[in-house]
Parts: C-alpha cells; sequence; structure tokens
C-alpha cells in the first residue's frame, strides 16, 4: 500500500558539498516502508519540473513518524528541493517499489555501494544488524569529503574506496569489493550505485557465483507501474531470453542474476 | 441539482472525464488511490494483436512543463488481455474504452472483431499514430486516405462506438477529422502527442534511446486546444478533447472550444488522483458559475450565429 502525502518538512540540511538530508513527517509511510523502497517527491507546486523525482528511504524514525532521504543536487528538480524548508510540505508518493529481501539462512551479508547508493543501505543495515546478521559495509565515493559510511553507519564495519585515492582503497568498490571476496565468505550482498558499477558488480557475481540483489535506477514517470516509462531488461523464458520490467513497480530491487545488463 | 452526465457516440458517461490511453495502465494501478467509478469512463492502454515489448531505455525525457516518451507500444498483447486483465477490469462499475492498433489495416481489422467478441467492452479508441510497415513506416494517422481506410476497416468489424484517436503531427487536422468520421467513426479523439526530440549536450546524442519521441503535458495544451477548436468546426460527431490538461479549469478549456467529453493523460503521472481532481474541479466551476447542465458548456466558445 502507498499513500500520497503532503508530509511536512522537519529537516533540510546539507550534509556535504551538493548533498542534502530531508526529513518529513509521514506516518502512512513510516508504517509500512521496507528497506530498498523509494518515495516519489514533487520538487514544489509548479509545472517546471513537471515530474516526481524518486529518491531511495534513507531511514525511518517509527516513533516519530520520520522519514529520511538523502539527495545530491544533480539537475533542477534536486536544486528546488534545497529550497525547502522545516514547517513547509512536501508531497510525497510512496513507499514504493520492492526492497530488499533477506534469503533464508544468510548469516554473513556485504552491502556495497556507489556514491549517494548508500542511503537506502543505511535502512537495511538496521534492519539486518536487528535481526543479528553479520554486516560488512562496502562504500566507494569519488573523493574524500562526500557522504561517507563512516559517518552514516557509525558503529559498523565499514570499508570505504576512492576514485582519486584520498580516502580508503584507491580504485573503484567493486575491486576492493573483488579483493576482499578472496579473504572472507558472504552468503549474500546487496548493492546500489550508478548503473556501470552495478554491471561490474553483476559480472563479478556471475563469475563467483555469489547470490545477491541489486537497486536499479532508471528515469521515471508515474512511479506506479503504470506508464511503462521506466523499463530495464530482466531475463525470461521467451525466445528472446529476456523481457522488460518496470523498475518502479517490478524493481528498484532485483536478483543479481535475473538481470540483463545493457 | 448540477447535471455532469454526458453522452458520447451513444455511451452514457455520469461525468466528462476520461483517462487518456497509456497513461493510467489498465486500471488497477491507479484503483488504489480513488475510487475509479468516479471516472466518466476508463480507457486502457493501447493492445495489439502480439505482444509487443516496446522501445528500450531510456522512455522518458522531461521537458519544460512537458515530458517526452517513447514507450513504443509495449502491450501484453490482445489474447492476453482478454485472457487475464478484461475479467478483472469488469469488477470497475465504470464504462469501459479499449485502445486498439496496428501496423497494417488487416491487424486493425483483426483487433476490432477480437475486442468486439470478447465483451464487456462498451467502445474502441482507434489509435492511428502507429506506423504502417507497407507504407514505409508513415503513421496511418497523418496520410488521410491510410486513416479513412483503418477506420473503415474498423467499422466493418465491429458493432461498437469507435472513436479515432488523431495525431496533431498533420498540416490538418479538421481535414482527418472529416475523413475519418466519413469513412464511420462515431466520435473523434484528440490529441495524441507531438513529435519531439531532446539532446544531451554532455553526451551529444538524443536522450531518449529512440531518439524520436511524444510530447505531452501542459506544454501541449494550446496546440490541443487549437485542434478541438477547429475539429469542431467541421465535423457533427462528439470530440474527446485532451493534451495537458492537469485540473478541472484546464478540462473547461477544451470543452468551450467544443469538447463533448475530455482525457486527463500526463497528469495521471504526475498525481495519481489527477483525474478525480479534474471531476471535482468541473463540478466546482458549475457550482460557482450557477451553471446546471454541463453540455451547457460544449463549444460555447465559438459563440452564436458565427
Ligand atoms: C529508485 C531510485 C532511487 C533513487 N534514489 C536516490 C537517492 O536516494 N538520492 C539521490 O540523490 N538520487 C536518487 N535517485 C536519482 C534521482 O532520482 C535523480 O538524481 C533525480 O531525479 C534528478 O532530478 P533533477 O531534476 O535534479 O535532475 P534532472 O535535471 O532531471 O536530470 C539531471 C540528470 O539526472 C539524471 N536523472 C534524472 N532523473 C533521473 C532518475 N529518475 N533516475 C536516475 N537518474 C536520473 C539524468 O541522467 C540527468 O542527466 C534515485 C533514482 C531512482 C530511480
Ligand atoms: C507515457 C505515455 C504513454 C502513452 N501511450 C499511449 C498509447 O498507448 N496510446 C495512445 O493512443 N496514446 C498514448 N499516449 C498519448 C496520450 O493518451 C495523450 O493523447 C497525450 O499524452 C496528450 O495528453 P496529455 O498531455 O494529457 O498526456 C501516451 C502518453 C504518455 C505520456
Ligand atoms: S515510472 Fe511509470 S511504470 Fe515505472
Amino acid at each position: 500500500m502507498s499513500f500520497i502525502v503532503d508530509a511536512e518538512i522537519t529537516h533540510n540540511r546539507k550534509v556535504a558539498e551538493g548533498c542534502y538530508n530531508l526529513t518529513f513527517r509521514a506516518p502512512e509511510i513510516t508504517g509500512s516502508a521496507q528497506p530498498g523502497q523509494f518515495v516519489h517527491l514533487r520538487c514544489g507546486p509548479t509545472l517546471d519540473p513537471l515530474l516526481r523525482r524518486p529518491l531511495g528511504i534513507q531511514g525511518v524514525k517509527r516513533e516519530q513518524e520520520l522519514v529520511q532521504v538523502l539527495y545530491q543536487i544533480v539537475g533542477k528538480g534536486t536544486r528546488l528541493l534545497t529550497a525547502f524548508e522545516p514547517g513547509g510540505r512536501v508531497n510525497v508518493l510512496g513507499p514504493l517499489g520492492r526492497g530488499f529481501t533477506l534469503p533464508a539462512g544468510a548469516r554473513r551479508a556485504a552491502l556495497i555501494a556507489g556514491g549517494l547508493g548508500i542511503a537506502p543501505l543505511c535502512f537495511l543495515y538496521e534492519e539486518l544488524a536487528e535481526q543479528g546478521i553479520a554486516v560488512e559495509v562496502f562504500h566507494g565515493v569519488r573523493s574524500a569529503g562526500q557522504v561517507s559510511a563512516h559517518d552514516l553507519i557509525p558503529d559498523g564495519r565499514v570499508l570505504m574506496a576512492s576514485d582519486d585515492g584520498s580516502l580508503g582503497y584507491h580504485g573503484s568498490v567493486v575491486k576492493m569489493f573483488e579483493d576482499h571476496i578472496g579473504l572472507e565468505t558472504f552468503d549474500f550482498f546487496f548493492a546500489t550505485g550508478p548503473s556501470p558499477m552495478l554491471r561490474a558488480l553483476g559480472k563479478l557475481a556471475e563469475q563467483h557465483n555469489l547470490p545477491g540483489q541489486v537497486s536499479l535506477e532508471e528515469r521515471m514517470g508515474c512511479g506506479i507501474g503504470a506508464c511503462l516509462c521506466c523499463n530495464c531488461r530482466t531475463k525470461d523464458k521467451d525466445e528472446d531470453g529476456w523481457r522488460y520490467s518496470r523498475v518502479c513497480a517490478d524493481g528498484p530491487v532485483f536478483p543479481v542474476e535475473e538481470v540483463v545488463w545493457p | 441539482m448540477i447535471n455532469t452526465a454526458v453522452e458520447l457516440a451513444g455511451i452514457k458517461l455520469k461525468n466528462p472525464v476520461l483517462t487518456a490511453s497509456g497513461t493510467f495502465g489498465y486500471g488497477h494501478e491507479y484503483a488504489k488511490y480513488f475510487d475509479l467509478s468516479r471516472l466518466g469512463a476508463l480507457v486502457v492502454k493501447t493492445l495489439t494483436l502480439e505482444p509487443r515489448k516496446g522501445n528500450p531505455p531510456p522512455r522518458i525525457a522531461e521537458t519544460p512543463c512537458g515530458m517526452l516518451n517513447a514507450v513504443g507500444l509495449e502491450n501484453p498483447g490482445a489474447a492476453y488481455f482478454v485472457r487475464e486483465i478484461l475479467p478483472d477490469l469488469k469488477q470497475y462499475p465504470v464504462p469501459l474504452i479499449v485502445s486498439i492498433a496496428g501496423c497494417s489495416v488487416d491487424e486493425y481489422a483483426t483487433m476490432a472483431r477480437l475486442m468486439t467478441a470478447a465483451g464487456s467492452i462498451d467502445a474502441l479508441e482507434v489509435n492511428i499514430s502507429c506506423p504502417n510497415v507497407k507504407a514505409g513506416g508513415i503513421a496511418f494517422g497523418t496520410v488521410p486516405e491510410m486513416a479513412a481506410e483503418v477506420i473503415r476497416a474498423v467499422r466493418l468489424n465491429t458493432d461498437l462506438p469507435v472513436i479515432a484517436k488523431l495525431t496533431p503531427n498533420v498540416t490538418d487536422i479538421a481535414g482527418i477529422a472529416v475523413v475519418v468520421v466519413e469513412a464511420g467513426a462515431d466520435a473523434v479523439s484528440l490529441i495524441n502527442t507531438v513529435t519531439g526530440m531532446v539532446i544531451d549536450i554532455e553526451r551529444r546524442r538524443p536522450v531518449l534511446a529512440n531518439q524520436v519521441g511524444g510530447l505531452s503535458g501542459p506544454a501541449v495544451r494550446p496546440i490541443a486546444v487549437r485542434a478541438v477548436w477547429q475539429v469542431y468546426r467541421a465535423v457533427k460527431v462528439p470530440i474527446i478533447g485532451m493534451g495537458g490538461i492537469m485540473e478541472g479549469r484546464d478540462a473547461l478549456e477544451f470543452m468551450l472550444a467544443g469538447a463533448q467529453a475530455v482525457a486527463v493523460g500526463t497528469a495521471n503521472l504526475v498525481n495519481p488522483t489527477a483525474a478525480d481532481d479534474v471531476v471535482r474541479g468541473i463540478e466546482e466551476y458549475l457550482e460557482s458559475h450557477g451553471i446546471s447542465d454541463v453540455n451547457e458548456l460544449v463549444g460555447a466558445a465559438h459563440g452564436k450565429g458565427e
């Protein structure tokens, strides 16, 4: 079940260069939100930008009925979000999509994030920790000074990688994770991030026969499965071997072995 | 007591608000957000004979006050629709209009026959914006003879009301309306999307994988209102107006230009309750302006005796 809520904004704070934390009160959403699901926000009452913007849920505080998201300014819509002030309202549709599911019997999980893909994994981290599952977080950023899993998950086991070597491992988070699977074993991984990173991880998972789930991104229209604008390829039994799935409604989280990478 | 009921090609609608094909799925996604029986009629995503996968991603690009889409008629095909979706749709107490398309005149004819035989459908909307494979991919709806041929074929294969959905990508939309009415259309709906393109200046390539797409949303509304105005003067059959309707006042523009009914499209993507909001907006306008019957507004902007 999802809802349209004119939610009261409680925080909208800059947490790093170009990156903000938005928190709003929405009991309808905190009631049922699952890690990996997203909310679809209007950037204001105007017709430009027209469409909603999808953002992964970073966390919920059920007692206070608060929903948190983390967003990066990339264009017009996200820039408009920065003007939201506490006490004001944001129109939110959610929670939407299919989130992460924990396979039975998993004891050790790797969470792998690129950039702001870390946001939905914070929510997942809490759930896994509550269930007593051992979690290791692998987070890749462009450089030091960006939002890092160190800050977001202070009590977790976190390994950072950066493209320029200014923080932690020098190189891609997928390469860092690859170096690690020789040292430690994981029953399962959960990953979010830009598509080239997820594609590289998908290849790695295939080589090493690693089960996992990935959260995909595609431009969206409705966010509720009706307009068919957010398609991605997934495996299928038909003669082509694939079909289009809807990232918003069939995903955004897919089992890694089901994705047909572009 | 205010009357919002209208009649459209023999179907009685409790109000003039429909959903635009392709923006409302097959209805059930939206049933979670409002009671679908609030609608005048439900128009579903265009169906073709065989399933279609549609275009690769990205299929959508936002533009100022609008969007381009290139979904490419992804749909599960006629047989699946009749077997799996239609039985579910019957639960909603609202007239059902099925949109059909094809890549040949024969495919349109077959679709008309299949959908008529399926039962519990109140009207067919014929999406003639599809490329004609035999004519090198020119859209049926852009050539008067081809448009008429499709409507004639559908007319011969159904006893349901036939609505011809017109494309605005022509020089003379009123001329097309005249020939499809002569060919047997009981109503016309307009406009379909306006062809357009967006280029990503960093990648230096079109944003959409399909390169071109269809523009919709408030950006196209003046084009659509003008088209309805012209078609109203050219034909006697009822018009379903659409293009950028976001709220009741936008719908009223279309009715004043001559639309008997309106359809809400892109607005459903922005707000799942948009169609219901439009119904309410029209009711409020009638009340606040002391108008007892919505039919009084149809074509009223043309004045009397002009
Ligand atoms: C399921 C999902 C979860 C997401 N979670 C987050 C999150 O937690 N934090 C966050 O900062 N961002 C997230 N995104 C991406 C975010 O939605 C886009 O960055 C945002 O919509 C861009 O809007 P804009 O108006 O600022 O940019 P625009 O001006 O619209 O576009 C700027 C650029 O952003 C890209 N973009 C635009 N829309 C999307 C989109 N819907 N998905 C992906 N890329 C897009 C385009 O490539 C474009 O070049 C998520 C996307 C999806 C699909
Ligand atoms: C995502 C999307 C998909 C569409 N699919 C169809 C379709 O399958 N058949 C059709 O006749 N029109 C289709 N249309 C066109 C709409 O029905 C409508 O004619 C057009 O978008 C103008 O109205 P609007 O501005 O209110 O959206 C589609 C439009 C959009 C935005
Ligand atoms: S965004 Fe409309 S189907 Fe996914």
